[in-house]
């Protein structure tokens, strides 16, 4: 059994993904998320039961070190990528009305 | 003498030595990329004023004697995923189409601290997702060896570079295959190294859990030497691992005697090319006659590593990707209503069809009422795929196989059928995967003129094995350059 995606659902992914999609867009977005999906789902061929999910190959513990600062004031090159600032801010749109 | 012909380490000594200059292996380069930059488009950006200034610089130090790295004063090039400070690095992407970053990675830090003078950045596919540097919003890069083929990807631009000699070396970075596989497209050797060996800090990031920075070059031995430079324990990389030792050129040795090396059968069963599969056997031969035990063994799970991949990379791209939003960096859309718009269309328009396409699938396996199904189980079969390889290196110092299951296709085939052009990364994703080091190393040419790459796996940490065993190999082989038509 395959994953269907309908439009709500691929709507909602869209959203998740700040993506605008066309129509069109859309249309080809959706045949191929299905299609890799029924692809992925060979994976359940495999019995994984009782096997632990492996995020990372090394046992990663947190990594603790001292909040030092070692890099010097860089706004301004920093500031300088911005597509919009203003002063020693970014610029964005109006987020609150 | 051509300079540009030298390997890394033969241009070093030259300069040692002082029998070549600094600026003059620039210059040299530089000729290079103008007689072949317009034809195949390895570079995104080239700088020439500020690789002649440093290599003035460079020359004065290694006149003082205080640069003594056997690669001070040869040029680099460095795909433009990793951060360069001051010189823009793009991704090959629209979205950071003018970003200069602010800081150097530290792979480049390392570098530079031995002296390398970098030449330019080098093309890929957009945000290295793809297998053929086609998905480069500057256009594509073509290979070397036959321009209507594809050099192979996402570090297609690094390994023509190295190819074409446009350079001496490069780095390319390693999520699912993004240097073994163009290396062996371009008939160049690549090192992608067991995770947490090359700092990630200033690479931005693809796949966190999968992606290496690694070395690109004409030969064993300069890789080996590159590797050595770039590699290092770094507090600013989290997932940085503190190795034992840094040492990897002290296995250039040419001796391959009792080395155990397995060849899965699974890997040989179908969709492989007849021709590359002989080479990879007759390059098995080889070694078996130099001294070295191998046998044919079954590992398992290769049909699935691709699938498990595809969801792992997708989901970590979908997060990694978030940061590009028109604010802080890069593109941002003209027209907007209000902040959640301004994102949607900066995005949409910033980035190109397979990257969305990969965003898309990875914000679809980690939404709720999917995760489970999904991102959740491809990290159960990795767990399995762990396993698998864990057994194998029991038995064995190093695994052989091919790199892909066929020479580089031609330009323009593999974009409209993606899951094609996935199910050819069938021999490499498992070993990111896994976190294990691999190395590709030319091992012949097909009917078609393209070259095949052989891949050489080793265990976690065991660099060595598989730099031994390649470099052992290449003693038996002459390194062939492509014949450039223009």
């Amino acid at each position: 059994m395959s994953q269907v995606i309908s439009d709500e659902l691929m709507e909602y992914i869209a959203n998740l993904a700040k993506l605008e999609l066309s129509e069109k867009e859309k249309e080809q977005a959706k045949k191929d998320m299905e299609r890799m999906l029924s692809y992925i789902d060979k994976l359940n061929e495999l019995d994984t039961e009782g096997i632990e999910p492996l995020s990372h190959i090394f046992s990663v513990n947190n990594v603790f070190r001292e909040d030092v600062v070692t890099n010097g004031d860089d706004s301004e090159n920093i500031l300088s990528n911005a597509p919009e600032r203003k002063d020693e801010a970014f610029k964005v749109p109006k987020t609150v009305e | 003498m051509d300079i540009t012909r030298l390997t890394a380490i033969e241009l070093g000594k030259k300069i040692k030595s002082k029998e070549v200059g600094v600026v003059e292996a620039i210059k040299a380069s530089l000729e290079k990329i103008e007689k072949y930059e317009q034809e195949f488009n390895c570079y995104v950006t080239i700088d020439k004023e500020g690789a002649l200034k440093r290599g003035e610089e460079i020359q004065k130090l290694i006149d003082e004697g205080t640069l003594d790295s056997p690669l001070a004063g040869v040029p680099v090039a460095i795909k433009d995923n990793i951060c360069t400070k001051g010189l823009r690095t793009t991704c090959s992407s629209k979205i950071l189409s003018n970003f200069k970053p602010t800081y150097n990675a530290e792979a480049v830090i390392n570098l530079e601290k031995a002296g390398a003078v970098i030449i330019g950045k080098t093309n890929m596919d957009e945000f290295a997702m793809g297998s053929t540097t086609e998905t480069s919003a500057f256009g594509e890069t073509k290979n070397p060896w036959n321009k209507e083929h594809v050099p192979g990807g996402s570090s297609g631009g690094s390994c023509a570079a190295v190819a074409l000699e446009e350079c001496f070396y490069a780095l390319g970075s390693d999520t699912g295959g993004s240097i073994r596989q163009p290396s062996s497209f371009c008939g160049v050797v690549g090192i992608k190294p067991t995770y947490g060996t090359v700092s990630r800090y200033g690479l931005i990031a693809y796949g966190s859990s999968l992606d290496q920075i690694g070395p690109i070059a004409r030969s064993v031995e300069d890789c080996a030497n590159i590797l050595e430079i770039i590699s290092s324990f770094d507090v600013k990389d989290s997932t940085s691992i503190k190795r034992e030792e840094y040492d990897f050129t002290s296995a250039l040795v040419d001796d391959v005697k009792g080395m155990k090396i397995g060849i899965p059968t699974d890997y040989f069963k179908e969709g492989i090319d007849e021709e590359v599969k002989k080479a990879i056997l007759k390059a098995a031969k080889t070694l078996e006659e130099k001294g070295a035990i191998v046998e044919e063994f079954e590992l398992g799970l290769v049909d699935y590593a691709i699938y498990a991949y595809y969801v792992i990379a997708s989901a970590e791209a979908s997060s990694n990707l978030a940061r590009f939003d028109g604010v802080k960096y890069g593109y941002r859309t003209k027209d907007y209503e209000n902040l959640n718009d301004m994102y949607k269309r900066t995005r949409s328009e910033g980035f190109g069809t397979e990257v969305k396409r990969r965003i898309m699938l990875g914000s679809f396996v980690l939404s709720s009422g999917y995760y489970d199904a999904y991102y959740l189980k491809a990290l159960k079969v990795k767990a399995l795929i762990k396993e698998e390889f864990n057994k194998a290196f029991k038995k064995y110092d190093v695994i052989l196989g091919p790199v892909a299951p066929t020479t580089a296709p031609k330009l323009g085939e593999s974009l409209s059928d993606p899951i094609k052009m996935y199910l050819g990364d069938i021999y490499t994703v498992s070993i990111n995967l896994a976190g294990l080091p691999a190395i590709s190393v030319p091992c012949g040419i097909d009917s078609k003129g393209l070259p095949i790459g052989l891949q050489l796996i080793g265990d976690c940490f065991k660099e060595k094995n598989i730099i031994r065993a390649a470099y052992a190999y290449e003693k038996t082989r002459p390194y062939i350059r492509p014949t450039i038509n223009i």
